[in-house]
C-alpha cells in the first residue's frame, strides 16, 4: 500500500482540533500557532497531491479503501481524480489564509482576527475543514454524506458566536436548517441508489465507483436526479435556494466566509457533480434544461442584486451566487467547455472570493462600517489590501490574463454550443459585474477618506499581507499560465464525459 | 434436568439478583455519610456483571429455555448488556443527589427495574412477558415519585402509576385473548399458529391493537405519550434519564420480539398503521418540543419523536430493520443518558432547569459546554456522533422496504429537530450570564458525574465512528428473529 496521503490530510485537521482543544483557554497564541502549524502541514501535503497527480494516466489515483462496515457495504475509501485535485489544493490554500487572517491583533484601535476564545474557533473551524477535505476525497456515498455533514453543522456555531451580532442567530439558524435538509433530500436519494443497485445486481456497496456500473432505469433516474441534485445545490447557493447564502456569508466572521464561500459552496457543486451527474448521467441528460435556467436565473439575478448592494459584504455575497451560477451553468452544458469552464471557475471563485471576503474583513474591522458610501480612500491606508482587491476584482470581471477569464470563456462556448440564448442572456452579468467592481473600487479605494475614519486606518498585518499575497498568486498564475490547471481539469472532464456517453 | 445453558441464559438475572441482595446486606451497616457509596458499589457490580455474562453466558443458537419461558439467543443479550450499562451509568449519577442517591432503596429499585428488563428482552411467553413488564414497572413507579415532600415527583410517580396500570390492564386483556383463542401463551407457538392460518384476522388484528397499548405506554408513542412530559419533568433527573432510555429500549425489545417472530405474515395488515402511528408520533413529538423552555421536558418531548424514528425500523420488517432499531437504540440510549446527566451535573451546582439557564455553559465550563455539544448534535443526527449514522441506518431500512414517504416525514422532522437542538446550544456558546463574570461561576463536576460524563461522550464518539462492531451486534441480534 502506498502513502496514505489523502487519509493523511483529511484527518489533520481533526487531530489538530482535537490538539487544539486540550491547550488551555488562556493560551491563545499557542492555538494559533498549532491551527498554523497543522494548516501548514495540509497545505503542503495537498500542494503535493496537485503536482504528483500523474495527468497522463488520469481516472482516480491515490486510491486507498478500508472496510468499515462489510455488512452494509461502506468503505472508507479515498481518490482523487482531475475534478477535485484542485479543490483540495484549494482547500488547503482557504485554509492556510484563513488561519492568517484569524490570528488578530494586538492593536487596541483594531479589533481584527478572533480575540475571543481562539481556541474553539479553530477547532471548529478545522472540524469543518477535515469535513470538506473528506467530501472532495470520497468514493464512498456514505463517507461522503458522513463529511458533508460534519461540514455542515460548524458553521453553525463558527456563524452563531462570532459573527456579526446583528444578524448571527438568524443567519446561522437560517443556513444551517436550509443545508441540512438539501443534504438529508439527498441522502434519501442515495438511499434509494444504493438499494435499487442491490436489486440489480445483488452487490450492497455504497462505492461509488460501483455505483457508476449499476445501470439504474430511465425512470429512476429522472424521478430522482432533481432531489439529489438540488438537494446537494442548495450548498453551492443555486437559484432558488440561495437565500440563505448572501445572509449567511455576512453574519459570518471574516475566516469563516473565506471557507464558506470559498470552499463550502464549491463543495455543495462537487458534490451535485459527483452524486447527482455522475451516477445519474441519464438523469441529468433529461433534466439539464431546467438546471440551466435556474442557473441562468442565478448568474444575471444575481450580479444584479449585487449591483443594488449598499453594504459591502452582501454586495460580494450576492456576486458568489452569481460566479457559482457560472459553475452551475457549465455543468448543466454536460459537454466538454462546459465541464472544464466549471471546474476552473471553482477555483478560480474560490481563491477570488476568499480574497474578497479577506479584504471586506479587514476594512471593516478597521472603519466599523461596510456601507459603500461610508468609505473612502484605503487605496492610500491599506495599499496592498487595495491592490488585492483590484486584482480580486478583475478575475471577477473575467479580465483575460486572470483566471477569471480562463474559466469563464469556456463557460459560455459550452453554453452556446447547447443553447445560444442562455448564453447570450447570462452574459449580461459579465457588464453587471463589471460595474459594480469599479464602481466599488472608486468609491471604497480611491475616492476621499471621509473625515470620520481620518486617523483610524492603519494598514494590514504582514500576516495578512501573507494571505493576500498567496490568494493573488493562484489568480494571476492561472490567468497567465493556464496550463498550470487546464490539463489537470480535462481529465477529470474525461472522467466525466466517459459516464455521459460520448459527446 | 438443570443444564448449563439453562444457568447461563439467566446469568446477567442472577448476578443481578446477586448484587441487590449485597446492597440490601450492607447497607444497613454503612454510616449515615457514607451510604452515598452504594452507588460505586451499584455501578461497580454491574460492570462486573455485564464482564461474567460476557465471559460466560455467550449464547450460541437461540434455543427455548426454563420450559420455554426465556428464549436465550443475541437479541436479548445485546439488550441485557445495553440495560446494564444504562443501570450503571445511571447509579453513579444517582451518588451525589442527596435525596437520592444517598439512600440504599433508590438503587435496590433500580437494580429490580433493571431484572424486569433483562427479562422482557428474554421472554418468549406472554405471561413471563407481562411479570417482567410489572416487575420493569413498579420499581419505576417508585422512582418517579421518590422526592417526598416534592409535589411535582409525587404528581410524576402517581400519574406514571395511574397511565401504566391503565394501559398494562389493556395489554393484558389482549394478553388473555390470544390465551383463550390459541390454547398457548409461548410466543414461538402462537407463530407457528399464525402461520397455519386457523385463526381470523379480525381477532388476531383486534388482540394486536389491545397488546399495542400497552407497548405504546412503554415505548411512549402518540397517543399514549402524555404521560411522558410531566413524569420526566417531575422525577428526578436521574429516573428521567434511565425511563426515558433503558425503560424505552426495553419496550422496544418486546415490540420487535413480538411484532417480528409472531405477527410478520400479517405483516401487510399493521405494519401501514405502524407506519402512520411513526409519522404521528415523529411529527407531533417534534412540533410539541419547538416551544419547551424547561430541558427536561425538552428532553421528554424529543423522546416521544425518537421513538418516532425507531419505529421506521419497526415498519420495515426485515433483518436490517430490526438491526436498525436495535441500533439505534444502543446510540439513543449513550446520546440521551449523555443529555441527562450533563443537565444532572449543572442543575446540582445552579439548582436550574430552564434552557435559558444554560447562557454562558461554556465559558463556566467548557468541557461540559463540549459534551452538551456532542450530546445535543448527536441527538439532531449530525457526524461524527451516534445519532447521524443511527439515523441513516433506520432510514436505509426505511427506503429498502419501499416506505420512502416515511422516510421523507423522517428527515423533515429531523430538520424541526436539528432547529430546537441547536436552539439548546446557542444558549450554551453564544449567550452569556447577564452582568456576570462566567470564569467566577464554574461549574465543577464530582468523580462519580465526571467517570459517568466522559464515558458516555466517548460512547457517543465512538459510535458514531467506529460503527461497524455495534452494527454488527445488532445485526446478530436481528438475524435470530428471522
Amino acid at each position: 500500500m502506498n502513502f496514505p496521503v489523502l487519509g493523511i490530510i483529511t484527518f489533520t485537521p481533526f487531530v489538530a482540533a482535537l490538539i487544539i482543544l486540550m491547550i488551555p483557554a488562556q493560551r491563545k497564541n499557542e492555538a494559533r500557532a498549532v491551527a498554523l502549524a497543522s494548516a501548514v502541514f495540509a497545505l503542503v501535503l495537498s500542494a503535493w497531491v496537485y503536482f504528483s497527480y500523474d495527468q497522463a494516466a488520469g481516472g482516480y489515483q491515490f486510491l486507498e479503501q478500508y472496510n468499515w462496515l462489510p455488512a452494509l457495504g461502506i468503505t472508507l475509501f479515498f481518490g482523487v481524480d482531475g475534478m477535485s485535485t484542485p479543490l483540495v489544493l484549494l482547500t488547503g490554500v482557504v485554509m492556510f489564509t484563513g488561519v492568517l487572517i484569524s490570528w488578530g491583533d494586538d492593536n487596541p484601535h483594531v479589533n481584527a482576527g478572533i480575540q475571543d476564545r481562539p481556541r474553539e474557533f479553530f477547532a471548529f473551524l478545522f472540524l469543518l475543514a477535515g469535513g470538506v477535505f473528506g467530501v472532495f476525497v470520497s468514493l464512498d456515498l456514505f463517507m461522503l454524506f458522513f463529511f458533508y455533514e460534519i461540514a455542515v453543522f460548524p458553521m453553525y456555531l463558527l456563524i452563531a458566536i462570532w459573527g456579526w451580532v446583528k444578524t448571527r442567530e438568524y443567519a446561522a439558524m437560517k443556513l444551517t436548517l436550509y443545508l441540512f435538509l438539501g443534504s438529508v433530500i439527498s441522502l434519501v436519494g442515495g438511499l434509494a441508489m444504493v438499494w435499487v443497485q442491490y436489486n440489480n445486481t445483488g452487490t450492497l456497496s455504497f462505492n461509488m465507483l460501483v455505483m457508476e456500473t449499476a445501470g439504474f432505469s430511465q425512470t429512476f433516474q429522472n424521478i430522482w436526479f432533481l432531489p439529489v441534485f438540488l438537494g446537494f445545490a442548495t450548498l453551492g447557493g443555486i437559484w432558488p435556494f440561495h437565500n440563505w447564502s448572501p445572509d449567511g456569508h455576512v453574519a459570518a466572521p471574516t475566516a469563516v466566509s473565506m471557507f464558506h464561500a470559498g470552499v463550502l459552496m464549491k463543495l455543495g457543486a462537487f458534490a451535485a457533480l459527483r452524486v447527482g451527474i455522475m451516477l445519474l448521467p441519464q438523469g441529468a441528460e433529461t433534466w439539464k434544461w431546467l438546471i440551466m435556467g435556474f442557473a441562468g436565473v442565478a448568474v444575471v439575478y444575481g450580479a444584479y442584486i449585487a449591483f443594488v448592494q449598499m453594504d459591502f459584504k452582501y454586495m460580494v455575497g450576492f456576486s458568489s451566487v452569481s460566479h457559482m451560477g457560472l459553475v452551475v451553468l457549465g455543468f448543466s452544458t454536460l459537454n466538454r467547455e462546459g465541464l472544464l469552464g466549471a471546474g476552473l471557475q471553482m477555483f478560480s471563485h474560490g481563491v477570488m472570493t476568499a480574497l474578497f471576503f479577506a479584504v471586506v474583513g479587514m476594512i471593516y474591522d478597521r472603519a466599523h462600517t461596510r456601507q459603500i458610501p461610508e468609505l473612502g480612500g484605503m487605496a492610500k491606508a491599506m495599499p496592498f489590501a487595495a491592490m488585492g482587491f483590484i486584482i480580486g476584482g478583475l478575475v471577477s470581471m473575467g479580465m483575460p490574463l486572470f483566471s477569471g477569464f480562463v474559466a469563464e470563456f469556456p463557460i459560455f462556448m459550452g453554453v452556446w454550443r447547447e443553447q445560444w440564448l442562455v448564453a447570450v442572456v447570462s452574459s449580461i452579468s459579465i457588464v453587471i459585474t463589471a460595474a459594480y467592481i469599479m464602481r466599488n473600487i472608486r468609491q471604497v479605494f480611491f475616492a476621499d477618506m471621509p473625515s470620520s475614519l481620518e486617523g483610524h486606518i492603519t494598514d494590514v498585518t504582514v500576516l495578512d499581507k501573507i494571505a493576500i499575497s498567496t490568494l493573488c498568486l493562484f489568480m494571476v498564475l492561472i490567468g497567465i499560465f493556464p496550463n498550470f490547471m487546464v490539463p489537470m481539469i480535462e481529465t477529470g472532464v474525461d472522467n466525466v464525459l466517459r459516464l455521459l456517453g460520448g459527446s | 434436568m438443570y443444564t448449563s445453558t439453562m444457568f447461563a441464559s439467566i446469568l446477567p438475572e442472577i448476578s443481578i439478583l446477586v448484587l441487590a441482595m449485597l446492597i440490601l446486606v450492607v447497607e444497613p451497616f454503612w454510616k449515615k455519610e457514607k451510604r452515598r457509596n452504594v452507588g460505586w458499589l451499584t455501578a461497580g457490580g454491574l460492570v462486573i456483571a455485564m464482564i461474567v455474562s460476557i465471559a460466560f453466558g455467550q449464547p450460541d443458537e437461540p434455543t427455548a429455555t426454563l420450559g420455554g419461558m426465556i428464549r436465550f439467543d443475541w437479541l436479548g443479550f445485546f439488550f441485557k448488556m445495553l440495560f446494564m450499562f444504562a443501570g450503571a451509568a445511571t447509579a453513579l449519577l444517582f451518588m451525589d443527589n442527596e435525596k437520592i442517591g444517598h439512600r440504599g432503596e433508590a438503587y435496590l429499585m433500580l437494580l429490580a427495574s433493571l431484572l424486569g428488563m433483562n427479562l422482557m428482552a428474554a421472554s418468549a411467553d406472554l405471561i413471563m412477558l407481562y411479570l417482567a413488564i410489572e416487575t420493569t414497572s413498579i420499581p419505576l413507579y417508585i422512582l418517579s415519585g421518590f422526592l417526598l415532600g416534592d409535589d411535582k415527583s409525587t404528581e410524576a410517580g402517581f400519574k406514571y402509576l395511574l397511565f401504566g396500570a391503565l394501559t398494562s390492564t389493556f395489554m393484558l386483556y389482549g394478553f388473555s385473548l390470544v390465551f383463550g383463542f390459541a390454547g398457548t401463551s409461548n410466543i414461538y407457538q402462537l407463530a407457528d399458529l399464525f402461520k397455519s392460518g386457523a385463526l381470523p384476522l379480525v381477532t388476531i388484528m383486534g388482540t394486536l391493537a389491545l397488546i399495542l397499548v400497552g407497548l405504546g405506554f412503554k415505548v411512549s408513542f402518540v397517543p399514549f405519550h402524555f404521560w411522558a412530559p410531566d413524569v420526566y419533568e417531575g422525577a428526578p433527573t436521574a429516573v428521567s434519564g434511565f425511563l426515558s432510555t433503558a425503560s424505552k429500549a426495553a419496550g422496544f425489545a418486546v415490540l420487535v420480539r413480538l411484532f417480528f417472530v409472531a405477527f410478520p405474515d400479517y405483516g401487510s395488515s399493521w405494519t401501514f398503521a405502524l407506519a402512520i402511528i411513526a409519522a404521528v408520533t415523529m411529527t407531533v413529538g417534534n412540533l410539541l418540543t419547538l416551544p419547551q423552555t424547561n430541558i427536561k421536558r425538552l428532553l421528554a418531548y424529543s423522546s416521544v419523536a425518537h421513538a418516532g424514528y425507531t419505529l421506521i425500523g419497526v415498519v420495515a420488517l426485515t433483518q436490517l430493520g430490526a438491526a436498525s432499531v436495535i441500533f439505534y437504540l444502543a446510540a439513543y440510549i449513550v446520546t440521551n443518558l449523555l443529555a441527562f446527566g450533563i443537565a444532572i451535573a449543572f442543575s446540582r451546582i445552579t439548582g436550574l432547569d430552564d434552557i435559558r439557564d444554560y447562557a454562558g455553559l461554556s465559558r463556566r465550563s467548557p468541557m461540559l459546554g463540549l459534551m452538551m455539544l456532542a450530546a445535543f448534535l448527536s441527538l439532531a443526527g449530525m457526524p461524527p456522533f451516534a445519532g447521524f449514522v443511527a439515523k441513516v441506518v433506520v432510514f436505509a431500512a426505511g427506503v429498502q422496504a419501499g416506505y420512502t414517504w416515511l422516510v421523507v416525514v423522517g428527515i423533515i422532522n429531523s430538520v424541526i429537530g436539528a432547529y430546537y437542538y441547536l436552539n439548546v446550544l446557542k444558549y450554551v456558546y453564544l449567550y452569556r450570564l447577564p452582568n456576570e463574570d462566567e470564569e467566577a461561576h464554574p461549574i465543577p463536576l464530582t468523580r462519580p458525574y465526571a467517570i459517568a460524563l466522559v464515558v458516555l461522550a466517548i460512547g457517543v464518539i465512538l459510535i458514531g465512528t467506529v460503527f461497524a462492531p455495534w452494527f454488527n451486534w445488532s445485526d446478530a441480534g436481528a438475524m435470530n428473529l428471522f
